[in-house]
């Protein structure tokens, strides 16, 4: 149906727009900024919080211009006197339902209800401070995340998130009026439920009721400590998104800086996740190709297929939960996070001549789901935890702060070695479609020996912010060894953010679907829309972020993961091959069936 | 009629065991525009408390182009101070019934649905048994309806219509944001005419008897009858049907006890009226309007007491979504104690005031908004009793 | 008591496997025994495939779907203003003493829970209360004793 075009004025100044438009869309685009607490470009309206409340002539009630449609002839005044006291009202209620430390806050100086509250100099004072008569709970069990009622302004943008985009419902908003607040099933810990610690309602809080739980002065006394040697490893996305935190615009590639920054702040040694991408992609292709040649030549009726990515921790405690029939088919591979932990504190350890016990490993993350991962009981396959800390590139940005380093006026400087080297196939693991198409360049080359055939080696169609994307590639001309594929078509599927996760693996449930493998992404556009990124992120800055991303591997000399030098080399010297014993010992895990709630 | 006397009315509870049948043939008879046509000139305004005229929310309803849509009666009455509708369905559910296969066949609805209050639970096998046979009736007179009955669960909130559809599709009892309005996208995300148990009645009633003699009665803004729900402070305690037009005073004269220094009208969320305006109101859209409640005080009352009350009952029953509702309410309630204990200089009873303005035209649905009618009312009219 | 998968299926049967089903499912549980425990609760998220937050969330929205163990007779007296002026507080004070406990208490054989609640559509004759669905109007004190007693006997 076409859209008709709808005339109002706002502030007596007329404009047009398509109907359908809500009145705060209209009066941005006229450039009249009118707050907002509940809204949140990700998600679906809500009109509760009201604090974006304007006046419509002739209405009795002011309306709410996020969740109110433009209609002819509407006039509508965002700054009337009416509409500033009510505004004003309602952030003071909002503050006198809530524990206004702000500078013991997590979130102080980057939280919406204290800069509303410092733009419209309200008065504490008014009205009754209504937090200390009540129960609040602080829930800090999580070793992801720290869930503070008493900072809680029921937006209900966490629940939406957790509900809509996530599709978990870890989140439910409980109880009514003056009780009325977020809450799991039975008020459980976040750490107990089926809570897969994306982070993505972190990521949209706009207070500091959920954060993520910190490391920060664990890795400086790790830092500070002359008798450790400190490890680190940067995720592929945290480079597309750290500037952000330090005063860029969204979409700035700060590679170079990020390791410069690391290496003042003390770290003794800054390596990169991409590194164990590269070495991912050899682990879990080679163990596609098997899975594929002992269900396709052996018919051995146990092989599960299709074959599952097993890199975004958000995404494996979300199949433990929902779909635990369908553990057989993700990979056994760690993340490369993960696998990096294993090999930081076994092969590097011995490279460097350090003692493993005296390494501190510490990754850098866009997520928070890393850090639940990091502590799960499997991921100590080096003797020790693999992974000690886990920080969000908002934490980086943080420390970078906190060290007085002006980030902007830094040098490129280049990753130490060994495990430093990466291609572009390990940078592009930070966007959905990006693990799908690294590891097409390296399976496609190993069956045929020639190289995908896409212009540049870009396989457009695993790209894109689709929610659920599919492609099929013609395996032909195969070397003799892998004649058993020949004229075979892969058939690959790819979700981002777990509502269409859940979506797909229904659908692979059912049986209505079959592919040979997917990939999966607990966050919307991959990681570099992870929970731990800069806030705010929303479509545009994940766009952005992408664009970023695939500018670096187009950049990258090396652009397969096979060919990465130093992985030949970590083969060579340690691992012998591919989904080798060693291989299996250090870097492939387990699952866990988990309870549905 | 005159407005310093009241005049009793019998038509809600009136039932000579043929009227069903002979709205539903006399209906079956008519064009669903026809119907519509009738309520409107009736000038029937919802009984519910909001006073949205019927005829037109049939309409709107009807006009609207969608395979699935439906009826609901609202029998959640939370209202504190009213009681007629749990009287209504005691006594003549068969004429509300009615009301709803009425509205159903003029808005071109085939389904039906009442949702009752938790605490009626008592009346709803008697009212399952009944509407089994009423769905019976339909059928065998050719009617394409059938009602159902869904069950609250204590929340006052989920008497607002759109709380109410949330609630019967098995969620937490929150308003929605309007528009859409249920006209549009009611229940189930489908076109739905809501109506309170008294207005399918009078729909009923209408049907009868026609427009014209329910006209006649009530002034030009409250056309015909009304039942209240009379309590408090009163020797005659109970449910009457009367005229709408008469002032506040005729009614004192009727119901008080002689020492009546207030009456608070609509229930917890009207407005109270103070002796002195008693002869200057009139109950109905001209002046206070009520769902029914009527709520007498005498001078042994603490309206501080009254008001106190009232702020608790919505603290506790706003269904906290929204700001302005959810901490507004706690906060008058907190700050007239306060003023009480003289922890906070009476002059602060004017932030409050201010503050209940605020959620009058910041709260997202009509409780939050209403909050502000029993407060200002009180605390202007009872000041001194609040602060001492 | 009935088998809460029992209830639920014959729900789901009346109301379809639909989010719907909900209310009524947990109408029954309650009527059934008072109150939802956490298992049955998860057990009816799973059934309508709801999550159980949201599940958990729904049932505390509504007063009288208790998540807290109550007694077999629920009893509430209305705590609204109109009962509130014809003497609630003695009802309640009464049956603390009869029943030997505070009010959101549930007796120690758990066979009664004493709780207020909001108006319930009897001003005009009370104070009132309910015990489950019974209503209890024009109350004094030696009334509620009378009708206690006779639940005790039961
Ligand atoms: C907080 C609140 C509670 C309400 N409770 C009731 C109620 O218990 N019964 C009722 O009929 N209408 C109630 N209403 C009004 C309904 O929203 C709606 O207007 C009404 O059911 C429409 O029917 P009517 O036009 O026949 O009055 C309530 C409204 C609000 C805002
Ligand atoms: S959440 Fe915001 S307003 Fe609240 S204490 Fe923290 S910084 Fe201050
Ligand atoms: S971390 Fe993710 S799964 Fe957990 S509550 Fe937040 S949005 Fe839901
Ligand atoms: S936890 Fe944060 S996002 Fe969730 S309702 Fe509270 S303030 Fe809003
Ligand atoms: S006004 Fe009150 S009841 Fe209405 S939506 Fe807001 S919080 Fe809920
Ligand atoms: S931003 Fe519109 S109501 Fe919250
Ligand atoms: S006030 Fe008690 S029943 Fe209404």
């Amino acid at each position: 149906m076409a859209k008709y075009n709808v005339n109002l004025k706002i502030n007596n100044i007329p404009i047009t727009v398509e109907e359908g438009t809500t009145v705060l869309e209209a009066a941005r685009k006229l450039n009249f900024r009118i707050p907002t607490l509940c809204q949140h470009p990700d998600l679906c309206v809500a009109g509760n919080c009201r604090v974006c409340v304007v006046e419509q002539k002739g209405a009795k009630t002011l309306v709410a211009s996020c969740a109110m449609p433009v209609s002819e002839g509407m006039e509508i005044f965002t700054n009337s006197e009416k509409v500033r006291t009510a505004r004003k009202h309602i952030i003071e209620l909002l503050l006198s339902e809530h524990n206004t430390e702000c500078t013991s806050c997590y979130k102080n100086g980057k939280c919406e209800l204290q800069s509303l509250a410092n733009e419209y100099l309200v008065n504490e004072k008014d009205f009754i401070k209504l937090v200390y008569d009540k129960k609040y709970t602080i829930d800090d069990f999580s070793p992801s995340i720290i869930k503070d009622d008493s900072k809680c302004i029921r937006c209900q943008r966490c629940v939406r998130t957790c509900t809509s985009m996530q599709y978990v419902s870890a989140l439910a908003v409980a109880y009514k009026g003056e009780h009325q607040k977020i809450s799991t099933f039975f008020e459980k810990p976040m750490n107990s439920v089926v809570c897969t610690n994306c982070g993505q309602c972190v990521n949209r809080c706009p207070t500091g009721a959920l954060v993520e739980k910190n490391y920060i002065d664990q890795v400086w006394d790790a830092i500070n400590d002359p008798e450790v040697h400190v490890v680190c490893q940067t995720a592929p996305a945290v480079r597309v998104g750290l500037g952000e935190d330090l005063g860029l615009t969204p979409g700035n590639r700060v590679t170079g800086k990020m390791v410069a920054a690391l290496k003042r702040l003390g770290f003794d040694s800054v390596l990169d996740t991409d590194f164990t991408a590269d070495l991912t992609i050899l682990e879990e292709g080679t163990e596609l190709l098997t899975r594929l040649k002992k269900a396709l030549v052996e018919k051995d009726e146990t092989i599960a297929l299709p074959m599952m990515t097993s890199c975004s921790p958000g995404w494996i405690k979300f199949i433990e939960h929902k779909f635990s029939n369908l553990l057989p088919n993700l990979s056994t591979c760690k993340s490369p996070q993960q696998m990096f932990g294993a090999l930081a504190k076994t092969f590097y350890a011995q490279k460097k001549g350090w003692r493993a016990d005296k390494v501190v490993s510490v990754s850098i993350m866009p997520c928070t789901a890393k850090k639940y991962e990091a502590n799960r009981p499997e991921m100590r396959d080096s003797g020790f935890k693999d992974v000690d800390y886990v920080l969000t590139t908002r934490e980086l940005a943080m420390m970078i702060r906190q060290a007085g380093i002006n980030f902007d006026e830094l040098p490129e400087e280049k990753y130490d070695s060994i495990m430093g080297t990466s291609s572009g196939a390990a940078v592009i693991f930070g966007a959905t479609g990006g693990v799908m198409e690294a590891a097409l360049r390296t399976a496609y080359e190993i069956v045929t020996g020639r190289e995908v055939p896409f212009k540049n080696l870009d396989i457009i169609p695993v790209r894109g912010f689709d929610g659920i994307k599919e492609t099929t590639i013609k395996l032909e001309n195969c070397k003799p060894e892998w004649g058993f594929l020949e004229g075979a078509e892969l058939k690959c599927a790819i979700a981002h953010g777990l509502a269409n996760a859940n979506k797909l693996m229904s659908a692979v449930a059912n049986g209505t679907v079959s592919y040979h493998f997917i990939e999966i992404m607990a966050c919307p556009g991959g990681c570099l829309g992870g929970g731990g990124q800069p806030i705010p992120t929303n479509e545009e800055i994940r766009r952005k972020r992408m664009e970023a991303i695939y500018e670096e591997d187009a950049n990258m000399p090396i652009r397969k993961s096979h060919e990465n030098p130093e992985i030949l080399q970590l083969y060579e010297e340690f691992l012998g091959k591919p989904n080798s014993h060693k291989a299996h010992e250090l870097l492939h895990t387990h699952y866990t069936k988990r309870k549905r709630y | 009629m005159e407005k310093n006397r009241i005049s009793k009315v019998d038509l809600i509870f009136e039932n000579d065991g043929t009227l069903v049948n002979t709205v539903l043939d006399k209906v079956k008879k008519m064009n669903p525009d026809d119907i519509i046509m009738e309520m409107i000139d009736s000038g029937l305004k919802g009984r519910g408390g909001a006073g949205f005229p019927t005829g037109l929310k049939w309409k709107f309803t009807k006009a609207e182009n969608s395979y699935d849509k439906y009826v609901v009666c609202n029998a959640d009455e939370g209202e504190p101070g009213t009681f007629k509708d749990r009287e209504i369905l005691d006594r003549v559910p068969e004429k509300v019934f009615t009301g709803m296969a009425v509205a159903g066949y003029a808005i071109g609805a085939r389904k039906g649905y009442m949702y009752l209050r938790a605490e009626y639970n008592f009346l709803l096998k008697g009212l399952i048994k009944k509407v089994e046979e009423f769905n019976k009736l339909l059928k065998d007179k050719g009617f394409d309806f059938n009602i159902e009955i869904r069950s609250g669960a204590g929340a006052y909130i989920c008497g607002e219509e759109s709380a109410l559809f949330e609630s019967i599709e098995g969620k937490r009892g929150e308003p929605r944001n309007k528009p859409p309005y249920p006209t549009v996208a009611g229940l189930f995300n489908k076109p739905t005419s809501i109506n309170n148990v008294e207005t399918l009645v009078y729909a009923t009633v209408i049907m009868k008897y026609g427009a014209e003699k329910f006209k006649e009665m009530g002034t030009k803004d409250s056309r015909g009858s009304k039942v209240f729900s009379i309590s408090g402070d009163t020797p005659n305690a109970g449910i009457y049907e009367l005229e709408l037009g008469m002032t506040v005073a005729a009614f004192v004269d009727e119901f008080g006890d002689g020492d009546t220094k207030a009456v608070q009208v609509g229930g917890a969320s009207g407005i109270c009226v103070p002796r002195k305006k008693f002869n200057d109101m009139i109950i109905g859209y001209e002046g206070v309007p009520t769902g029914g409640s009527m709520m007498l005080f005498n001078s042994s009352r603490s309206m501080y007491n009254v008001l106190k009350d009232y702020l608790e009952f919505f603290a506790e029953e706003s269904c906290g979504q929204c700001t302005p509702c959810r901490v507004g309410c706690q906060q008058l309630l907190r700050g007239i104690e306060a003023v009480k204990k003289g922890e906070k200089d009476p002059s602060y009873l004017e932030t409050l005031k201010k503050l209940a303005q605020t959620m009058k035209i910041s709260a997202k649905c009509g409780l939050g908004q209403s909050v502000a009618n029993p407060f200002i009312s009180i605390v202007d009219n009872f000041r001194e009793e609040i602060i001492y | 008591m009935t088998d809460v998968n029992l209830i639920i299926n014959e729900q789901i049967e009346k109301y379809g496997r639909e989010r719907q089903a909900l209310m009524p499912i947990l109408q029954k549980i309650v009527a059934d025994k008072n109150y939802i425990t956490e298992d049955e609760l998860a057990l009816v998220a799973e059934a309508l495939d709801l999550s159980a937050a949201d599940v958990y969330g729904t049932a505390t929205f509504y007063t009288f779907l208790d998540v807290v163990p109550r007694g077999k007779y629920v009893i509430r007296v209305c705590k609204t203003i109109s009962c509130h002026m014809s003497g609630k507080d003695e009802i309640i004070k009464t049956l603390e003493k009869t029943l030997g406990i505070k009010l959101g208490e549930t007796t120690p054989d758990r066979k009664f829970t004493l709780l207020q609640a909001n108006c319930m559509g009897w001003c005009h004759k009370g104070p009132v209360m309910l015990i489950n669905d019974e209503v209890y109007p024009e109350l004094t004190p030696e009334k509620a004793i009378a009708i206690v007693q006779e639940y005790i006997a039961k």
